[in-house]
């Protein structure tokens, strides 16, 4: 990118941001067939910013986490963080999957603590940092119990404190809460605004729950389908700090309706 | 690690108000019986039976001895039978070792790359469309009378379905736990230490009961081309001066060794990765 002037990031000043400039992905099938996941996605994100990326199924909102996750490379157009192209994975990013893929051999600590220990960072409080996680998302006692002794739900809540347990700059969530019944949900959106609030990091967050996406987010990305592209990019004018009772305000109203509109068309 | 555990969380489900009553033991009597009292009152029912028919029938004993004669020759000939029997045991063991420390390397090597996996797959098949009692005598030959011609028989013998297991266990690893363990930068030995070779234990035990089950047979062929010693000789030499109940009697030692064998892989897969053996689900 000429001309785009690049900030050094120091450890005192943490600046996160990302940019997506055209980027463009195409799978190729089995048959040879070429898959358009996404075409022509720009999207700059702020530093500390959460946004929400909303949109029909096999719209590439997974496929855009992997991009800003290193785990996959745009074939088109650039995905930068920080002003350098993401090529590879960053120790700085969390990423939930939309499977909890915990390992199933592991304890649940064990499997929080997993980040840590396989980039060998594990310090003396970082059991510690785990287990407070580990509470703090309703599953303490279950340190010790192993991933098939805990629901579906258990199991996503568990890969939630898994990536958040480095304390990332970038937190990358692919339908986090999708496993979890509407109280527990509630619950743990709001939770996650707290960690958020308390040590400010950017989110990319996929749902497709839009109250969820409004609720959350300080921008919603809602995308279409087959090619996936952005439609329209929905500030959300809340402030902050919020609860549920935002919900009933005229401009959540207005929001929710917008996202809704642009997804279904009515 | 501090272990401080849970115990609220750790209530068993089942109905805990059953646990003192007759019906809650006659039931628990049931369930070990299942395992243990069925399979071991088939098989004495079976012995008598053989027993009872061997005697009604008169069956001369080089057709078919009667068990309680099968055990008192193999009993009157203990000491010598033993020692065939631990020769046996280091043969079948040396092979198994060997099949070990053979197939590890060589299952990850099929599943690090397509090209490698294509260059030495055909070649293992090959190794196993050998007739492998063909082969012994040619493996005498090369490497001489001794132990060396039996563990590789067994070792041949055995193998395969360990490479199979381990490569294919490997292989199995979801695109979920691989991409989950990439981003978090890990390089390939530790992908393959952290995440393939843990999900692939339930995959390689299967490999080794199929393997050390092989190594007892490996062993005897390779006994029955060169040996002068062992079970497998014991049986050839037996029969050939028709004392059909020492080699009936080498012949039961050879089967419990198997078994025991087996069993005892079985009972290391569930000391060391209780979470391998505790997910088994049954058909019915
Ligand atoms: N590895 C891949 N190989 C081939 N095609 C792929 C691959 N990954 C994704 N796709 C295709 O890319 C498109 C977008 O997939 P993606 O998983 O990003 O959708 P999504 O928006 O996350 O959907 P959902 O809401 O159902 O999770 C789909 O058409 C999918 O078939
Ligand atoms: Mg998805």
């Amino acid at each position: 990118m000429p001309g785009r002037a690049t900030t050094p990031s120091t450890e005192a000043q943490r600046v996160t941001s990302i940019n997506i400039t055209n980027a463009s992905k195409v799978f190729e099938s089995w048959d040879g067939e070429e898959i358009v996941a996404l075409e022509d996605i720009s999207l700059d994100i702020k530093e500390n910013e959460f946004v929400s990326l909303v949109g029909p199924s096999g719209c590439g909102k997974s496929t855009m986490l992997r991009l800003l996750a290193g785990l996959i490379l745009p074939t088109g157009g650039a995905v930068e963080i920080d002003g350098t192209p993401v090529k590879e994975p960053r120790k700085d990013t969390g990423i939930v999957f939309q499977q909890a893929t915990l390992l199933p051999w592991k304890t649940i600590l064990d499997n929080v603590l997993f980040p840590l220990s396989v980039m060998k960072e594990m310090k003396p409080d970082s059991e510690q940092i785990a287990r407070d996680l580990l509470i703090l998302a309703g599953l303490g006692g279950f340190e010790k119990k192993y991933p098939d002794e805990l629901s579906g739900g258990m199991q996503q809540r568990a890969a939630i404190c898994r990536a958040l347990v480095h304390d990332p700059e970038i937190l990358l969530m692919d339908e986090p809460f999708g496993a979890l019944d509407a109280l527990t949900r509630e619950e743990m959106s709001l939770e996650l605004l707290r960690i958020w609030t308390e040590r400010p990091k950017t989110i990319v967050f996929v749902t497709h729950s839009i109250t969820e996406a409004v609720l959350m987010s300080d921008r919603v990305v809602v995308m279409s389908a087959r090619p996936g592209r952005i439609m329209e990019i929905i500030d959300v004018p809340i402030d902050r700090p919020r609860t549920f009772e935002v919900e009933a305000s005229n401009d959540f109203q207005k929001c929710a309706q917008r996202i809704r509109y642009l997804i279904t068309g009515k | 690690m501090t272990s401080k555990n849970a115990p609220s969380a750790s209530a068993t489900s089942s109905p805990a108000s059953e646990k003192s009553g007759l019906a809650y033991h006659l039931r628990r009597i049931w369930y070990l019986g299942q395992d243990v009292v069925l399979p071991v009152a088939t098989f004495i029912a079976l012995l008598i039976l053989w027993e009872f028919c061997v005697k009604t029938f008169d069956i001369p004993v080089y057709l078919l001895p009667a068990p309680s004669v099968i055990y008192e020759e193999t009993a009157s000939e203990w000491s010598i039978v033993w020692g065939h029997t631990v020769a046996t045991l280091i043969t079948v063991l040396l092979g198994f070792g060997l099949s070990i420390l053979i197939s590890l390397p060589l299952g990850f090597a099929l599943t690090s790359s397509r090209h490698v996996s294509n260059a030495i797959y055909p070649l293992l098949v090959l190794t196993q469309s050998i007739p492998k009692v063909a082969l012994a005598p040619i493996l005498v030959i090369a490497m001489g009378a001794n132990e060396l011609p039996r563990v590789a028989v067994t070792f041949l013998v055995a193998f395969f379905p360990l490479v199979i297991a381990i490569a294919t266990g490997l292989l199995s690893v979801p695109a979920d736990l691989i991409e989950l363990s990439r981003s978090y930068k890990t390089n390939r030995v530790q992908e393959l230490l952290r995440i393939r070779i843990p999900y692939a234990i339930p995959f390689i035990f299967s490999g080794l009961k199929a393997a050390i089950a092989l190594a007892v047979v490996g062993a005897v062929v390779g006994e029955f081309v060169t040996s002068d010693r062992g079970l497998g000789y014991l049986i050839q030499t037996s029969t050939a001066f028709f004392r059909m109940p020492l080699a009936f009697g080498a012949m039961v030692l050879l089967s419990i060794m198997g078994i025991v064998l087996f069993q005892l892989v079985g009972i290391a897969e569930r000391v060391f990765f209780p979470w391998s053996s505790s997910k088994q689900v049954f058909a019915s």
